[in-house]
C-alpha cells in the first residue's frame, strides 16, 4: 500500500521521517476508500455508512460543487495550492488509522505531553499510538445522562438516520454546500462530528465535550457538526483539547452549523492545537433567532494554515452574536482567522474581540465582516482586533469589512498592533524571569481579558500552552 | 571578596560611545552607598550594565556578587544571583497584574516544580503594601500601566521588598516623587537595611539622602568615581555644586 506522500516541507515541519514505512494502513479494503476523490469514493462512504439515498445525492452534488469552485487564492494565501487532493484519503474507518509505536513519537511531542501533565493513556492516544483509551466509557456515560434530559448527542450518521425529522430540516441550511470550496468538500465526504439536539427549555449545566465523543468514534478529519438548541434551551459545547494532536492526516476541513431557536443560547468553545503539517480549513456559522444568543470562543494554535471565520446570522429581533478569538502563529504558521456578523433583524447586537499573536516568522491575518442593512434599526456591533508581534519577522494583516447602512445603527471598530519591546523583556528578566517566561507572561497579559471568558480548565491549559509555545520561540 | 558587590575596572559602551571608564567600586553587604554625579556621567549606564542590559557592551572589567561573576551573564541569571534594579523608568506590562508579576518573579527563584504557598504570599504582599501605603486594589492593576510617577516607584520598592535581593541598585528612585511619596519609599528602603542587603543608591540630588542616609557617598564623573566620602560629602556637593566636580575633582 502506498504511503501518503507529503512535500519535504511538511515532513520537516513535524520532523518525522515517514519514508521508513512505519506508518502503515492495514490492508483491509472493506473499510478503505483508497486515495483521491471521486464519485466512487463518495458512493463508497455512503455505502459504508448505510446512508439514505438523499444523503448520497447531497454528497454527490457537493462533490460537483467542490470540483467547480476555484481555489479562493484570489483573496486567500497561495499556500492552498499545495494541498494535494489526489493524495488524500477521504475515509478511513475504525482500525484503519495509521498506527505507530510510542518510540516513534517525536521527543518534543512527548515532552509537551509531559509538561502539560497529560495522563499516560491519553498521551498515547493523542500521539496516534492508540486509537482510543477510555473515551467510549466517558462518552457513553455522558450520552446516558443527556438522554434522560431528552438531549440527542450522536454523530451525523446516526443523527440523519435515527432523527431525520429533527436534523434534516437544518442540515446544510446554515452553511449551504456552495458556501465555499471547503464547505463543499466537507459536504461530499463528511464523517464524524456531533449532532446535538437540546429540547425546549432544557438547560444543560455541564458543557458537552466533543473530545470524548469524537475520540470514541475514532476520528473526524471531515467533521460535520450540527447543534440545534430548541426554544429557551441552553448548551455549551467544547471542541478540541489543548494537547497537540499529532496527526497523520494533513487536511482537516470541518463544517459546524449552530441553530439557536427563540430565546436559546449556544456557546461553542474550541481550543485547537494542531501539529505544524496540518491545513485546518473550517467553516463555522450559527443562526440566532429572536432573543437567542450564539457565542463562539475560538482559540487556534498550531497548524500550517488555519482559515476560520466563525459567524452568526442574527435572524430574529434582539438576537445576540459574539466571537471571541485568540490565534497564535508560530514560525512557519499562518493563522488566517476572523469573524462574520450578519444582522438581519432589528435590535440585534454583535461583539467581536479577536486577538492574534505572531511569533518568529509566524503570520496572522484578521478578516472581519459586519453587515447591517439600512432597513434595520437599533443594531449594534462592536469590533476589537488586537495584534501582538513578538519580533521583527512576525507579520500581521487586518482586513475588516464593515457595511453598515441606515441612520439607526451603530458600529464601533478598534484595532491595535503592539509589540513586545526589548525594554519590557529586559524589565521582566531583571526580576528573574527567563526570556521565554518573560515572553509568555507578556503574551498571557495580552490575551488575559479574553482567556477569562474560557472555562477554568481550558484557561489554565491555554496559559500553559502559551508558555510552551513561547519557550520554544526564544533562542 | 565574599559578602560584597565588587566592581573592578569596568569599561562599557553603547554603540561607539565609551561610557564607563575603568569604573571600580565595592559595596559591602549591609551598607548603603550613594552615587551622585551630573547628568550624562554614566550613573544609569552603570545600573544597566550591572543588570546585564543587552544594549551595552562590556569591553573589559569584572563585577561580582559575593564572589560570583555577573558580567557576561543573562539579565535573569544576574537577577536570580541576587541583584535587583529599581528602574528609573519601569516598563508597562499590559494585562499582567502586579500580584501575578511578583508571583512569577518569586516562582522563577524557586526550584522547578516546588509548591507555591499562595496564602503566605498574599499575606506578605498585603503587609508590604500596607507599609508602602498602597491600596490593596493595586494588586489587581496591570504592572505600571497608567501609574503616576510616584506609583511606579512605589511599585518598584514593593517588588524589592518582596524579592529580597542581596544587592539593590536604586536608579534615580527619587525622580518624579513628591515629598510624601519620597518619605514612604525611603521608609520602605530603610526597613530593608540590615546585614543581609547592600544598596547602591543612584541619585542626582542630595534630597533623597536625607531620608536614606548613606554609609558612603561616591561622586561619579565621566564614567568613573572621582571622589568618595561619608554622608557629609553629599552636603558638600550640594553646597559647592557640580562645577566643583568638573573643575576640581575630575582633574585631580
Amino acid at each position: 500500500m502506498a504511503e501518503i506522500e507529503e512535500s519535504q516541507a511538511q515532513r520537516d515541519a513535524i520532523a518525522v521521517d515517514r519514508t521508513k514505512g512505519d506508518f502503515k494502513y492495514e490492508e483491509n479494503y472493506a473499510f478503505d476508500a483508497g486515495i483521491g476523490l471521486s464519485a466512487k469514493v463518495v458512493d463508497y462512504i455512503s455505502n459504508v455508512k448505510g446512508e439514505d439515498a438523499w444523503i448520497n445525492e447531497f454528497r454527490q452534488k457537493a462533490l460537483k460543487v467542490f470540483n467547480d469552485l476555484p481555489m479562493p487564492t484570489h483573496w486567500a494565501t497561495e499556500d492552498l495550492k499545495n494541498i494535494k487532493f489526489d493524495e488524500i484519503r477521504y475515509y478511513l474507518s475504525k482500525g484503519q488509522k495509521a498506527s505507530r509505536t510510542w518510540e516513534e513519537v517525536p521527543d518534543d511531542v512527548k515532552e509537551t505531553f509531559e509538561r502539560l501533565g497529560i495522563p499516560e493513556a491519553e498521551r498515547k492516544f493523542l500521539a496516534g499510538v492508540e486509537a482510543q483509551f477510555d473515551s467510549e466509557a466517558v462518552y457513553s456515560r455522558m450520552k446516558d445522562e443527556m438522554s434522560k434530559l431528552g438531549v440527542i448527542f450522536c454523530g451525523p450518521t446516526e443523527g440523519l438516520r435515527d432523527h431525520p425529522e429533527i436534523f434534516r430540516k437544518w442540515f446544510g441550511k446554515v452553511i449551504p454546500t456552495g458556501d465555499n470550496k471547503f464547505a463543499a468538500l466537507n459536504s461530499a465526504v463528511f464523517s464524524g462530528g456531533s449532532f446535538i439536539y437540546i429540547p425546549k427549555g432544557v438547560k444543560v449545566a455541564q458543557p458537552l465535550q466533543a473530545y470524548f465523543r469524537i475520540n470514541a468514534e475514532n476520528f473526524g478529519q471531515f467533521e460535520r457538526t450540527l447543534i440545534i438548541a430548541d426554544e429557551g434551551s441552553e448548551v455549551t459545547y467544547m471542541e478540541g483539547c489543548t494537547a497537540p494532536k499529532f496527526e497523520t492526516a494533513t487536511l482537516h476541513s470541518a463544517v459546524v452549523e449552530l441553530v439557536a431557536l427563540k430565546g436559546a443560547k449556544i456557546q461553542y468553545i474550541t481550543v485547537q492545537n494542531w501539529s505544524a503539517n496540518v491545513f485546518n480549513l473550517v467553516t463555522k456559522r450559527g443562526v440566532a433567532e429572536e432573543d437567542a444568543e450564539v457565542r463562539w470562543i475560538d482559540c487556534n494554535i498550531g497548524s500550517r494554515l488555519t482559515m476560520k471565520y466563525p459567524g452568526v446570522v442574527l435572524r430574529g429581533k434582539r438576537a445576540r452574536g459574539e466571537v471571541l478569538s485568540i490565534a497564535l502563529a508560530n514560525d512557519g504558521q499562518h493563522q488566517d482567522t476572523g469573524a462574520k456578523m450578519i444582522h438581519a433583524a432589528d435590535d440585534t447586537s454583535s461583539n467581536i474581540i479577536a486577538k492574534s499573536i505572531s511569533v518568529g516568522a509566524g503570520r496572522s491575518t484578521y478578516r472581519g465582516l459586519v453587515h447591517i442593512p439600512k432597513t434595520l434599526r437599533n443594531c449594534k456591533n462592536n469590533t476589537e482586533c488586537d495584534a501582538l508581534l513578538i519580533n521583527e519577522h512576525s507579520r500581521t494583516d487586518t482586513y475588516p469589512a464593515i457595511s453598515v447602512r441606515g441612520q439607526k445603527n451603530s458600529v464601533q471598530h478598534e484595532a491595535s498592533v503592539s509589540k513586545v519591546s526589548a525594554e519590557q523583556i529586559f524589565y521582566m528578566m531583571q526580576r528573574g524571569l527567563t526570556e521565554g517566561e518573560a515572553m509568555s507572561l507578556a503574551v498571557n497579559g495580552f490575551v488575559n481579558d479574553l482567556v477569562k471568558e474560557f472555562p477554568m480548565e481550558y484557561s489554565v491549559e491555554l496559559k500553559r500552552l502559551i508558555e510552551l509555545q513561547m519557550e520554544g520561540s526564544v533562542g | 571578596m565574599p559578602d560584597s558587590l565588587v566592581i573592578k575596572n569596568l569599561n562599557a559602551s553603547i554603540g561607539d560611545r565609551a561610557i564607563l571608564k575603568d569604573f571600580s567600586l565595592t559595596v559591602p553587604k549591609g551598607e548603603v552607598h550613594a552615587i551622585m554625579g551630573p547628568n550624562g556621567t554614566g550613573k544609569s549606564t552603570l545600573a544597566k550594565v550591572l543588570a546585564g542590559h543587552p544594549d551595552y557592551t562590556v569591553q573589559s572589567g569584572e563585577a561580582f556578587i559575593d564572589g560570583e561573576q555577573i558580567i557576561g551573564q543573562e539579565p535573569d541569571a544576574i537577577a536570580r544571583a541576587g541583584l535587583f534594579l529599581a528602574f528609573q523608568y519601569p516598563s508597562e506590562i499590559p494585562g499582567v497584574t502586579i500580584a501575578n508579576f511578583i508571583r512569577a518573579a518569586i516562582v522563577a527563584r524557586q526550584a522547578k516544580g516546588a509548591p507555591f504557598d499562595a496564602k503566605a504570599y498574599y499575606a506578605e504582599l498585603y503587609a508590604k503594601m500596607d507599609a508602602l501605603k498602597m491600596d490593596r486594589k493595586f494588586t489587581a492593576r496591570f504592572v505600571n500601566e497608567g501609574f503616576s510617577g510616584g506609583e511606579k516607584k512605589r511599585c518598584e520598592i514593593l517588588q524589592l521588598m518582596m524579592l529580597k535581593p542581596k544587592y539593590a541598585v536604586l536608579d534615580e528612585t527619587d525622580s518624579g516623587l513628591d515629598i510624601d511619596a519620597l518619605r514612604i519609599v525611603s521608609e520602605g528602603v530603610n526597613r530593608l537595611r540590615g546585614p543581609d542587603m547592600g544598596f547602591l543608591v543612584i541619585t542626582h540630588y542630595q534630597r533623597l539622602l536625607e531620608y536614606i542616609v548613606p554609609d558612603r557617598v561616591h561622586i561619579m564623573y565621566d564614567g568613573r568615581i572621582v571622589h568618595s566620602g561619608d554622608k557629609d560629602l553629599a552636603l558638600e556637593l550640594e553646597a559647592k555644586g557640580y562645577d566643583w566636580v568638573k573643575k576640581d575633582l575630575a582633574s585631580a
